[in-house]
């Protein structure tokens, strides 16, 4: 295996309703962390992008975006129709092929442009399931209402997740929504849609995010403590929700031993939650300690939900709390389709 | 929606729909309003200093960057290609033969496509100086269908050199 860091990360404003377009978007934030890295973008050798069509309503619109990188001389490149934490996971494929040594992955998504708990549900089995048009928060509700009733999570642990969120949502800056509320004056709030309240439900957002990853040495040149990618690993649950158990992450569960999160110290983890639930689903899954780890200190999805770069964003806030040495070793998670079907788990670490 | 008939299997219609809201973005903005007026604006490109229009997704594609200063070009234009249409399809309005063909306005640096009428398609030629013939102005929206297609100005054909670059 080669030897792969993240060194640099960069987020756009976390907004809702950007009027500009979803390529004029990229431009700024792809300058920023090309700028960041203190490189240019001929020195880039592959580029990755995640994002959704069925956001944007226009096909392949991610053939549009290869316009904000400048692809003259020609360039390498290539798209995932999913999160831009997937797109960086090809990125280090790439890289551990031996045909780059720098690659610049970034996600976008516009959440404003349509009805996303609409549009998501057509991620799911297009003959039995998206022609119901389940919506993504009941699907998700489904998955709580199991895990509530299973016992492995309660309605005060996401409470908890929530306030947390939206405190480090205020520290953050960068995020749509933030609050001082404690978990019982969460949970003093009225239940919208059974079992969740508004809080537990993600703040749509729209949203950039961009990451330079590199292999040792060019790393070493680029940033003073680079977030070295010690192991990475990514799982798929089966995708029709009847056939596998809401109540845990397996597939999370897997990624996590894999990648072996648990055989040492986890000083930050970075979780794509973008439900309240999810945080202990997923930290039972990763067995991680929220005593001993902070927890997605950068406020998380659920604050600000950039569909397409959240998973990104929680590889860039964990390599950043690396590059500060706030951390010496953090897990980064991101996850895709209903109910944590699909999770990718890395270990980052500054040594 | 769903009908059964005695032992036939059950079947279901479910027609897929997502309302979209699509922003056109500043560069695009400039170029619609500017129709909606009858005026034709493209963007240039801060760094290779080429003229967008239609100004795309407001960046210039060869070096990533957003586009700069918004650029009056037109109304007149060079026929850098063309294509003569022979071939009849359902819903056609126009006489066939007829010429599609991609325009340099002037001033501009990327061709774009739209009709050419008022004379023969056999007398279409790369080079050739063209000129747009609006829709009546109360008809005007935010569209390039403002303009109707465009036809010979009557100008001496453009030099090889003034559209080598665009082919
Ligand atoms: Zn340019």
């Amino acid at each position: 295996m080669r030897d792969v860091a993240i060194v640099a990360f960069s987020e756009g404003p976390v907004t809702f309703g950007s009027t500009s377009t979803p390529v004029e978007m990229i431009v700024p934030t792809v300058h920023d962390v090309l700028k960041q890295a203190g490189i240019e973008r001929t020195d880039v050798d592959f580029w990755c992008h995640g994002s959704c069509d069925y956001m944007t309503g226009q096909p392949f619109s991610f053939v549009s975006a290869v316009d904000a990188l400048g692809a003259w001389p020609p360039i390498i490149e290539s798209h995932v129709e999913m999160d831009g934490a997937w797109a960086l996971y090809e990125a280090w494929i790439k890289i551990q092929t031996g045909e780059a040594e720098v690659a610049l992955v970034f996600g976008n998504g516009k959440s404003s442009a349509g009805d996303m708990n609409r549009a998501l549900s057509l991620q799911q089995d297009p003959y039995t399931v998206a022609p119901l048009w389940p919506g993504m928060t009941a699907m998700e509700g489904l998955g709580a209402c199991a895990a509530l009733q299973a016992g492995t999570v309660t309605e005060r642990q996401m409470a908890e997740a929530a306030s947390r969120a939206r405190r480090d949502g205020a520290k953050n800056g960068n995020v749509l929504v933030s609050g001082n509320e404690s978990a019982d004056e969460l949970l003093s709030r009225p239940v919208t849609a059974a079992p969740f309240r508004d809080h537990d439900i993600p703040a749509m957002a729209d949203g950039v995010s961009a990451v330079i990853i590199a292999t040792g040495d060019v790393a070493k040149k680029i940033a003073k403590r680079p977030a070295w990618i010690r192991a990475i690993d990514h799982r798929i649950d089966h995708q029709n929700l009847g056939w596998r158990d809401l109540a845990r992450s397996t597939s999370a569960a897997i990624a996590a031993s894999e990648v072996g999160v648990h055989k040492d110290k986890v000083d930050v983890a970075e979780l794509h939650t973008t439900f309240s639930h999810h945080e202990q689903l997923l930290i039972n899954a990763l067995q991680l300690r929220p005593d001993a780890t902070s927890i997605t200190p950068s406020g998380g999805a659920l604050v600000g939900n950039t569909l397409m770069a959240a998973g990104l964003s929680r590889f860039g806030h964990a390599a950043r709390s690396i590059f500060s040495g706030s951390a010496d070793r953090a897990v980064a998670h991101a996850q895709q389709g209903a109910c944590l079907q699909q999770n990718i788990v890395a270990v980052l670490e500054g040594n | 929606m769903s009908e059964k008939t005695g032992d036939k299997p059950l079947r279901v219609r479910m027609p897929i729909g997502i309302d979209y809201k699509w922003c056109a973005g500043p560069a695009s903005t400039d170029y619609l309003t500017g129709l909606k007026d009858g005026r034709l604006f493209g963007r240039r490109c801060p760094v290779c200093e080429l003229v967008y229009f239609p100004p795309r997704n407001g960046v210039c594609a060869r070096d990533g960057v957003m586009l700069g200063e918004s650029v009056e070009v037109g109304p007149k234009g060079t026929i850098s290609t063309f294509c003569i249409v022979n071939v009849p399809f359902l819903g056609q309005t126009i006489k066939l033969p007829y010429v599609a063909a991609t325009i340099i306005l002037d001033g501009a640096h990327l061709g774009f496509s739209h009709l050419i009428q008022e004379c023969e398609a056999s007398e279409v030629r790369m080079g050739m100086r063209v000129e747009p013939v609006w829709r009546d102005k109360a008809e005007w929206d935010y569209s390039l269908e403002n303009i109707l297609y465009f036809k010979p100005s009557g100008e001496p054909d453009a030099p090889f050199d003034d559209y080598e670059r665009h082919l």
